[in-house]
């Protein structure tokens, strides 16, 4: 194969492992940034991926095998994501617990009732069946005829587009609506937000929520794609990858697009070493550390500096000094 | 008498035994909706404990390194800190001991106690990593533990697989008789439960934490720092060094517990696709044993005991296992929302005490 095919064929798969990660770390984003710790990233993809495996496998049966089966699955995972993320949102807004505990008490709670639900649904067994019909690889008309570079960018699961239209909308929504800015604000200085009228309380609901969906879509868009099937092993931990990518990503939707491909790159690296035994050079535990290392040099200032939201993890209670 | 009764209803002991009441009770509702018995299900799970001496034997097996990673979790706490990272510190013990176990040939008083310390301070350099990054760059201890995790896998997968390997195996060599902790005419009393030195040593690590938290300087200043960082400082306290030194000791925690665990049960360590999972649940452990020794000690019994008991739910009421995994969660949680638990009590006190409550 000649390096441009490698190379193309590296990109490839960089964009269909970078997927999850963007879409998980984008609801990280919308979380941290009204100002709620979303350590639950983790469990919260487990929700999105179980769900949409056991629908996809009911309604695909029920259907005989249609195309929309997939779909249906993606949006009731979205639905479950966010009922799920609702725990989190009563427990850290309304009831003032510690932003992390209550993640961990998800992560546990996500893959304990995840696999508990399985083995109920199907006998038993410790994963769901195998999807007959899951999302299929679109070929953008025409561009993706352009020799090497149709198939590094214009052949992908519709989840991909789906991702990168998402970090356009994430940033417009953010930073060029009220509704952004209010958002923003609660996250920086919820008390000079409260003064100006925001509603605190809703807005952070709404953050820890929209988290909840766009993760849960990340964990869809692993089951029914590269695994297609639900155990618990499905998401091992993607969430916390996502989370290094939201902070490499520097709380901004454009930074996320950029750590989230290249945390991808990784991944897709390992992958393409094993075809070509380069594996012998670079040892692939040192590839998969490299996400978390990196972050921890970002966040120590050694790469660029990022900064957080300022009243990151603070409970907010009103009228309090 | 009234000591007693005032012990089990102060917030910090009702509230951490509230938790696991709804928890249980929790369980109980998900194995109804499952369409399984709860009541048979429990008393499975208390008879596969308690029903002969390997099983009591195996289940304190299972308690010893939870509280090692509950002490861990809990001693950071105290300081303030949120040491989410016992689970690599964990994983760094356990290296350390495996290396300094199978690497050498020494006297067994030299070998066993010179791998536990080993393991111990590898474990306390990972934590004392996010203690450094804290202290002088101001990054959230968090993230870094929760990164450090998944680089002392992969790190720990590396050096087994390159220099510790069995041949033709996917884990490291068997360690030398002579780094092994068994206890083995006790382990024989039980029936060959894997019994060790390790419960010993993790009551001990207990009465430390309890010795340096309370009667030395040292830990005065890491609880003053705990409660309020501006004013251990502006009392002429150093709130970075205590910082580091904090997670530094929470790591030496974990790490004994990840090093008894290979020197005491398993005698080598695999290649790992996952953490093992003991750290996370030093949290919970932590949490509802108030970040007391004592309280670990008791939490880590709890856990010790739902965890092994669950294989005997499985088998006599077919309920799996991952029934308990929600129990766990559904405690950690009430113990996070107490605001949700007070307002549960909220009006059997009132009763109590005549409305004179808060």
């Amino acid at each position: 194969m000649s390096w441009l095919g490698i190379l193309s064929d590296l990109m490839h798969n960089t964009i269909v492992f970078s997927t999850a990660l963007i879409l998980a770390a984008l609801g990280g984003l919308f979380s941290e940034r009204s100002g709620i710790v979303n350590i639950a990233l983790e469990g919260l993809m487990i929700v999105g991926a179980f769900t949409s495996a056991v629908v996809t496998h009911f309604v695909d049966q029920s259907l005989g095998g249609s195309p929309w089966s997939p779909w249906i699955g993606f949006l009731v995972a979205i639905v479950a994501g966010l009922l799920f993320s609702l725990i989190h949102a009563v427990a850290t807004v309304s009831f003032n617990s510690d932003h992390v505990v209550s993640g961990v008490a998800l992560n546990f709670l996500a893959l304990g009732a995840t696999v508990y639900l399985t083995k109920i649904i199907f006998n038993g067994a410790g994963q769901t069946k195998t999807l007959q019909t899951v999302f299929t690889k679109w070929e953008i008309p025409y561009l993706s005829d352009i020799p090497y570079i149709g198939k590094a960018f214009f052949t992908a699961y519709p989840t991909s587009y789906l991702a990168i239209i998402l970090v356009f909308v994430s940033y417009y929504v953010l930073w060029k609506t009220p509704f952004g800015l209010r958002l923003r604000s609660v996250g920086e200085h919820p008390k000079a937000s409260d003064t100006m009228g925001i509603n605190v309380y809703k807005m952070k609901y709404i953050g820890v929520m929209l988290s909840g969906v766009f993760a849960a879509m990340g964990g869809a868009s692993i089951a029914l794609t590269t695994t297609s099937n639900f155990s618990h092993t499905t998401i091992s931990g993607q969430g916390f990858i996502a989370l290094a990518v939201l902070i490499f990503g520097k709380w901004n939707p454009f930074g996320i697009l950029g750590a989230g491909l290249f945390f991808g790159i990784a991944q897709a690296l390992n992958s393409l070493m094993q075809v070509f035994e380069l594996t012998k050079y670079v040892p692939v535990d040192f590839i998969f550390m490299l996400p978390y290392v990196l972050t921890i040099l970002v966040l120590a200032g050694l790469i660029g500096k990022a900064i957080p939201p300022k009243a990151i993890g603070k409970p907010y209670v009103k009228g309090s000094r | 008498m009234n000591k007693i009764v005032k012990f089990f209803t102060k917030d910090s002991s009702l509230i951490p035994l509230m938790a696991i009441l709804l928890g249980l009770l929790f369980g109980a509702v998900v194995m109804l909706l499952g369409g399984y018995n709860p009541l048979l299900a429990y008393t499975a799970l208390f008879q596969k404990v308690f029903g002969d001496l390997y099983n009591i034997g195996e289940t304190i097996r299972q308690i010893t390194p939870l509280i090692f990673t509950g002490l861990s979790v809990a001693f950071a706490f105290r300081t303030g800190l949120f040491n989410i990272g016992a689970e690599g510190q964990f994983v760094m013990g356990s290296l350390g001991a495996v290396w300094i176990g199978t690497q050498f040939a020494l006297p067994w008083y030299i070998h066993a106690p010179l791998a536990i310390i080993v393991g111990a301070l590898l474990g306390g350099f990972w934590g004392a990593i996010s203690g450094y990054l804290k202290a002088k760059r101001g990054v959230n201890e968090v993230i870094t533990t929760i990164m450090l995790n998944y680089i002392s896998l992969y790190l720990a997968n590396y050096i087994i697989a390159n220099y510790l390997r069995a041949p033709g195996q996917q884990r490291s060599e068997i360690i030398q008789d002579s780094a092994s902790i068994s206890l083995n005419t006790l382990s024989e009393f039980f029936g060959y439960a894997r019994l060790h030195w390790g419960i010993i040593l993790a009551i001990l690590a207990a009465f430390v934490f309890y010795i340096i938290l309370w009667k030395t300087k040292m830990g005065f200043e890491l609880r003053a720092v705990g409660f309020n960082p501006h004013a251990a400082e502006y009392a002429g306290m150093n709130v970075n060094k205590n910082v580091i030194n904090a997670m530094f000791i929470g790591g030496v925690f974990a790490g004994l517990g990840g090093a008894i665990e290979v020197l005491g049960v398993f005698k080598y360590m695999t290649i790992s696709a996952s953490l093992p999972g003991y750290g996370f649940d030093g949290i919970a452990v932590a949490l509802i044993g108030a970040n007391t020794a004592l309280g670990v000690i008791f939490a880590a019994i709890l856990f010790g005991v739902l965890e092994f008991g669950a294989a005997g739910m499985k088998f006599v009421a077919g309920v799996p296992i991952e029934v308990i995994e929600i129990v766990i969660a559904s405690v950690i949680f009430f113990v996070a929302a107490s605001g949700l638990v007070k307002f549960i009590l909220k009006p059997f006190r009132r009763k109590e005490k005549g409305g004179a409550v808060e």
